[in-house]
């Protein structure tokens, strides 16, 4: 502790200003690239090589838009965002949003539970002790208050993301092609390239995250004055999510795509293509996915349960009692026990319930997102803090391409359930397999 | 009257109906004034073809599940009313305190009670209902018969808090008058548990409490917010002369922790409207490090020299009553202010008034820390020692002030 105090006081100003605001955005970006989003990211790259990478520019505008319109709404009013949509739209649109945002958090949070069995199959630790271990270290960790000093443990391996940027590097891919095709958009009438064109959006900006972060944002105190600092964060954290992406993306275009392009079933699959590189690229692309895995699935069910009660008007908080808190401490329970649950049940269609969960975060997405605009725009919430005019024309455009593209996936989805992100061939014998 | 309760959910859209039984429109929202009686609905917002009309509660002839009857047509167009509360604008949805279960809640909806009074029927607030029965009539408004809501939800347990209970939370401090809002109710609550409610409002609705209730009780809620850096933004939200006043009634060590977490310029401000004597002890206070024993310390102590007796320990206590409820130690010093003893405060009780305190302390060495003693060790000596008071010392010996027992818990919670 004094160490570290001294430490602290020693960095140069500018530096302790960003890691005392660091949290909030940097976090929501980090946990971003969970279990769906790597496999999202091994699967474009390891199916379209280069291609695809063009679409990340615009990803991290999205993101930027969205996450600092949520920032600035934490700080200027102090509210999380289901209590602004609660208080300015009334109980009934907040009751639509919120069982959409559980039945989208419920299967993300099987996504990442699939993922922390995946990754720890490929250190040969079977799913049927390494999901339901880390359940129930999950539940106790933030119930028990534990939280807090594990976000950092969790924030610190945020590290092993490098492993993506050290595995691209080992593999040497062509630098050249992917560097042009980042700024080159390629529009190729391939159902399944547009189908994973939408699901890359659709993984990296996630419903989820506007409400967590906003609550981040209020849980931390972080005023109209600070939210300059708070601002500067965002913009980093969604950049190095996107810098992240990228490295996945080129190293599974080189190292699987460059051999002749196929679909991976898994993000674990990737890994294991990356074996012959190094031993250590593929052991820290697993562990990459091992945190990315559990970080989320710490993260997606607390916040659940937060945004819903207080939404809802349920008393929450992991500092209240059981009795003072039950639908609380039950939606926070049951998220967990049925999203680890399912990955362990023969024959559960997870494939389908992600699926179905993409369907469910993009009908909610352009819902939530309108919400954020109305309530960004109004004076009486948000003073001088409103949107200015430009940025309000991009975040309308930003809505109406997210609509345009959810009713495109919605309707490929119902003419052939196989162009779908999540829908990849059968899964494999031997387990690893699901995502 | 078969019916003598009727629910926000069920008089929204309720039909209103003229002399002649035509319908002249629906109930939009309902307008409590506050100033006139504090739980009538005075004013029915009534949506016709076109606008919206104004009921005062004396047009109506009687209201029940099926509709709003009138007796007098003479109904005027809306003009908002800033002494009226509007329950669906102001109220409903919104966050309220339940200062009888001390806890922050969200409305849902309202029960009024119906009553005859002169011979017409009119609606009382009576409770604010929160939790699922409530929503469960939101959710099902307008899409089932209200009889059947009204059958089905008993299935679910109610949970409503009376209106004399609900406080609402008003920024701004002219509505806060014109609508009657008191903080009454707050300020009789326990100062923890006001705290725990101020935490978990957003700062604006912070501000408004702050700014509203009595600064004594300001100043022990605001020593009771955990977060100290929630601490300093409510002081820096508030105007400086508000602030100090406040800043004034807590102890000086938390007062100069709350500053010291401040930035100079909005500390400096608040001290400068502070009365000179609390002022120069908090200055003192803040020149110290935080985590250190002169920054933990509190400078109210009492100190007696050597020579006085027992007698003489009760007069001061006595003058000085505001302290009591903290005092657990009588400090002894030399005539050069040198600390020479310490004497937990229920050894007094033993002895005759005329007993000379010093030979009521038992221990050879009076256990002390320098100004400047590092806040771990001073946590280690209170604990290894089982002081519910610690003296602190100058370089000289000098008695300077005490780290209290809960200074010290309140240290350990923080880590």
């Amino acid at each position: 502790m004094g160490f570290l105090q001294r430490l602290w006081d020693r960095l140069p100003r500018p530096l302790v200003v960003f890691f005392a605001v660091i949290g909030p955005g940097f976090i929501t970006a980090m946990v971003d690239n969970d279990a769906g989003g790597i496999y999202t990211y091994s699967e474009a790259g390891a199916r379209f090589g280069y291609t695809l990478l063009w679409t990340l520019p615009p990803i991290a505008l999205l993101l930027v838009i969205t996450q600092e319109m949520n920032a600035r709404m934490g700080a200027v009013t102090g509210k999380g965002l289901s209590d602004l949509i609660r208080e300015e739209f009334g109980l009934r649109k907040t009751f639509l949003v919120m069982a959409l945002l559980v039945l989208a958090n419920l299967t993300n949070v099987m996504a990442n539970f699939a993922g922390v069995a995946s990754a720890l199959e490929l250190f040969h630790v079977s799913r049927h002790l390494s999901v339901p271990l880390a359940a129930v270290a999950v539940w106790f960790l933030v119930v028990k208050g534990t939280y807090q000093s594990v976000e950092k443990i969790f924030l610190g391996a945020c590290v092993t993301y490098i492993a993506y940027i050290v595995a691209a590097v080992l593999i040497s891919p062509d630098w050249e092609a992917s560097a042009l095709a980042s700024v080159r958009p390629v529009l190729l009438w391939d159902s399944a390239y547009l189908v994973l064109l939408v699901g890359l959006i659709g993984t990296s900006v996630a419903p989820w995250m506007q409400f967590y972060l906003q609550a981040a944002v209020v849980e931390k105190g972080i005023t109209a004055k600070e939210y300059i600092e708070s601002r500067i964060e965002v913009v980093v954290g969604c950049v190095v999510m996107v810098v992240v992406a990228f490295f996945i993306i080129v190293a599974c275009a080189a190292a699987i795509w460059s051999r002749g392009p196929r679909s991976i079933s898994s993000a674990a699959e990737a890994a294991n293509a990356l074996r012959p590189f190094g031993e250590y690229a593929y052991l820290l692309f697993s562990a990459g996915l091992l945190n990315a895995s559990l970080f989320a699935a710490s993260i997606l069910p607390l916040s659940t349960a937060y945004s819903v009660c207080e939404g809802l008007g349920f008393e929450a908080g992991v500092n209240k009692r059981f009795r003072e808190a039950p639908i609380f401490y039950w939606l926070y329970t049951l998220l967990i026990v049925v999203g680890a649950g399912v990955v362990l049940l023969p024959g559960f269609p997870l494939v389908k319930m992600i699926l179905f969960s993409q369907v469910v975060n993009g009908l909610l997405l352009p819902l939530v997102l309108i919400f954020m605009i109305k309530l960004v725009n109004n004076r009486n919430l948000m003073h001088e803090w409103v949107n200015p005019r430009f940025y309000n024309w991009v975040a309308w455009g930003a809505v109406v391409i997210l609509i345009g593209l959810t009713v495109m996936l919605l309707g490929m989805s119902v003419k052939d359930v196989s162009f779908v992100p999540f829908a990849v061939s059968e899964p494999r014998v031997g387990g690893g397999s699901v995502l | 009257m078969a019916d003598s309760l009727l629910f926000l959910t069920e008089l929204m859209g309720m039909r209103v109906y003229d002399l002649k039984g035509r319908r002249i429109g629906r109930v939009r929202d309902a307008g409590v004034v506050p100033r006139v009686h504090p739980s009538r609905v005075d004013r029915f917002l009534v949506g016709g073809e076109w606008n919206w009309w104004t009921i005062r509660h004396d047009q109506v002839a009687s209201i029940s599940i099926d509709g709003i009857y009138l007796r007098d047509e003479q109904v005027t167009p809306y003009h908002d009313d800033e002494n009226m509360l509007r329950i669906v604008r102001d109220l409903l949805d919104q966050q309220i305190i339940d200062v009888h279960g001390r806890k922050v809640v969200r409305v849902t909806d309202l029960t009024f009670a119906l009553s005859r009074v002169n011979d017409h029927d009119a609606l009382f607030v009576s409770e604010v209902d929160v939790g699922l029965r409530s929503m469960f009539r939101r959710l099902t408004q307008g899409i089932l018969p209200p009889r059947l809501i009204r059958r089905l939800m008993m299935r679910i347990t109610p949970n409503s808090i009376r209106w004399e209970f609900a406080n609402m939370i008003e920024p701004d401090p002219q509505r806060r008058l014109r609508l009657n809002i008191s903080h009454k109710g707050l300020e009789e609550m326990h100062p923890a548990d006001l705290a725990d409610i101020v935490e978990e409002l957003s700062h604006e609705d912070r501000e408004a409490i702050f700014e509203a209730i009595d600064s004594e009780v300001a100043a022990e809620t605001l020593s009771e917010v955990e977060d100290p850096k929630m601490q300093a933004a409510i002081l820096e939200s508030l105007d400086a002369d508000r602030a100090a006043e406040i800043v004034e009634e807590m102890e000086a060590d938390e007062a100069a922790d709350v500053l010291g977490e401040m930035e100079d310029a909005a500390s400096e401000a608040i001290l400068e409207e502070m009365d000179a004597e609390e002022k120069e002890e908090v200055e003192e206070l803040l020149e110290f490090d935080e985590d250190s024993a002169g920054g933990l310390m509190n400078t109210h102590f009492f100190a007696l020299s050597e020579g006085a007796t027992v007698a003489d320990a009760v007069r001061m206590v006595r003058e000085h009553a505001d302290y009591v409820d903290s005092l657990t130690t009588v400090f002894l010093t030399d005539q050069g202010g040198r600390l020479t003893g310490a004497l937990p405060v229920g050894r007094l009780l033993l002895v005759e008034p005329t007993t000379v305190l010093k030979t009521l302390v038992w221990d050879e060495e009076v256990i002390s820390a320098p100004v400047t003693e590092r806040g771990d060790r001073v946590t280690e000596l209170v604990h290894k020692y089982n002081l519910m008071a610690l003296p602190v010392v100058d370089e000289s010996g000098h008695l300077v002030g005490a780290v209290t027992a809960d200074d010290v818990i309140a240290v350990l919670r923080e880590d």
